[in-house]
């Protein structure tokens, strides 16, 4: 199966599994990824910067319009919703907030699962609401591939909980997960 | 602050084609959606139809073609109106830093507001030039193509809650009097001040279908080209760029940027992080 992209979306706890996925991510990453964090939904995304220095990708806020390219990690600018068009390029929306959230994982999933259809793997991480839900159920139906991480190994469980409620193809621990991504990345370079 | 519980769409989205149902509204009304983001227009379709129970593409054009309420509501709901007074404060510090001078320069002065919304951009550059003793000889042309939103902005007529996030919005901006004296309190909401109102002239107008209708100083237009693909942000800037005299100045929202579109190499960047820029003489 040819893969073409990555969405993830994770709330409570984040910091901790993004600073862990960013060191584990080689160099050489064949698929973009794009990141919804409630994280820094209000600040000025400075952190970006920061975690910019332990990651040999390349983590950026996305533009409008900008072309989505491997290497590279995408985040929503703060209090904007993000969206992927058909040509594979980043919509910003200022849409009312959905679960409370701008930006909202579903708001990202659901037009990322339209735009790559089975060519997407969406992943859902520790958080405390149960935004993504239906996001990631879209991916499914869309044919793309679904994984949330183990309710059980979640700093917060509620939100890969509600999601392991559609049947993901895979329920992980993070660890495990981690592992999933560089295999996947390893037998991409393979062929 | 506006939520919406998150919406189920994967019954109609199994029978959604949003490029014919904008063909619909477009050939019946006039309003003409087939350049905005899809991504966007779709989900918002999606929304409407679980909203209203309509099952398919099919029912979905009947409805708009034989009942004129309902487009009439559906239109409003594809123009996103969210906007705030002294959105994105710093943009407003720039205007004073590096605009007011220019206008100053002139002995009167026009400025026009592209997708003004519910009015809370028009109000606050009153505010501004009123600081700034410009106000009397300015003019603002504050238009937008949706009815609704342009008939609640004449009103001037604002929350409490948003009279408080306003005030903070002010302050930050590095405003120079205190934002409560330019309205009027009454039980839960306050009232623009008349005055501030004199010199602003609302009307509908369409970015996509209307011309040219003013020579103009200044223009803002933010946070409306952002639901705009490549093609119809290009023909809108064509026509802000033939309404701008030369030397005159143009404003995009925070995220917004002239870098793609063709008329980048007409203008100089003023402040390239506010997205302020002056065309070229
Ligand atoms: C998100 S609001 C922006 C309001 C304000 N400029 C701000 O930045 O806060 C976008 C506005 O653009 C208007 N708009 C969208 N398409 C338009 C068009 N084709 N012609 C005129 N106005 C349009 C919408 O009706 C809406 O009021």
């Amino acid at each position: 199966m040819t893969y073409e992209a990555i969405v993830i979306g994770v709330s409570a706890g984040g910091m901790n599994v993004m600073k862990q996925l960013f060191a584990a991510l080689p160099h050489n990453f064949q698929l973009p990824i794009i990141i919804i964090s409630h994280i820094g939904a209000r600040s000025d995304n400075q952190w970006i910067h920061i975690l910019n220095n332990t990651c040999s990708l390349t983590i950026k806020e996305a533009d409008e319009k900008e072309k989505i390219r491997p290497g590279f990690i995408y985040f929503p600018p703060p209090n904007y919703h993000l969206m992927i068009e058909n040509d594979k390029t980043f919509s910003l929306t200022i849409d009312a907030k959905v679960n409370y959230a701008r930006p909202s994982i579903d708001v990202l999933f659901e037009s990322a699962a339209d735009a790559y259809g089975r060519h997407l793997i969406g992943i859902i991480l520790t958080g405390s609401n149960s935004d993504g839900t239906l996001g990631l159920q879209r991916i499914k139906d869309q044919g793309g591939l679904t994984i949330v991480q183990d309710p059980s190994d979640a700093e917060y469980n509620p939100m890969p909980k509600s999601a392991t409620s559609i049947k993901p193809d895979h329920i992980l621990p993070f660890k495990e997960i981690l592992l999933f991504l560089t295999n996947l990345n390893q037998a991409l370079l393979n062929t | 602050m506006e939520d919406h519980t998150p919406v189920d769409h994967s019954q109609p989205h199994r029978n959604i084609n949003p490029a014919a149902i904008l063909e619909t509204i477009f050939s019946r009304y006039g309003y003409d959606f087939r350049h905005y983001s899809e991504a966007h227009i779709k989900r918002r379709l999606l929304n409407s139809m679980v909203r209203w129970r309509i099952p398919d593409t099919e029912h979905m054009k009947e409805r708009i073609l034989t009942d004129e309420a309902f487009a009439a509501t559906l239109v409003n709901d594809l123009s996103i109106t969210v906007t705030e007074m002294f959105r994105d404060p710093d943009f407003y510090r720039s205007l004073r830093t590096h605009v007011i001078p220019i206008l100053k320069t002139y002995p009167f002065i026009k400025i026009w507001h592209a997708g003004c919304s519910t009015g809370e951009e028009a109000y606050s550059m009153a505010i501004l030039l009123t600081e700034e003793g410009l106000y009397d000889r300015s003019t603002i042309y504050a238009t937008d193509f949706n009815q609704q939103a342009l008939n609640f902005a004449k009103e001037g007529i604002y929350s409490n809650d948003l009279a408080r996030e306003y005030t903070i919005n002010y302050q930050l901006a590095g405003c120079k009097s205190s934002f409560s004296d330019y309205y009027t309190s009454q039980y839960d909401h306050v009232i623009m001040h008349k005055s501030l109102r004199r010199n602003i002239l609302w009307a509908n107008h369409n970015l996509v279908t209307d011309s040219v209708f003013a020579e103009v100083h200044l223009i803002l237009c933010r946070n409306v080209m952002i639901y705009f693909d490549k093609v119809l942000q290009n023909q809108v800037q064509k026509l802000f760029y033939e309404s701008l005299i030369k030397g005159g100045v143009l404003c995009l929202g925070s995220k917004e940027s002239l870098k793609f579109t063709n008329v980048y190499d007409r203008y100089s960047e003023i402040d390239k992080a506010q997205r302020i820029y002056k065309k070229k003489y």
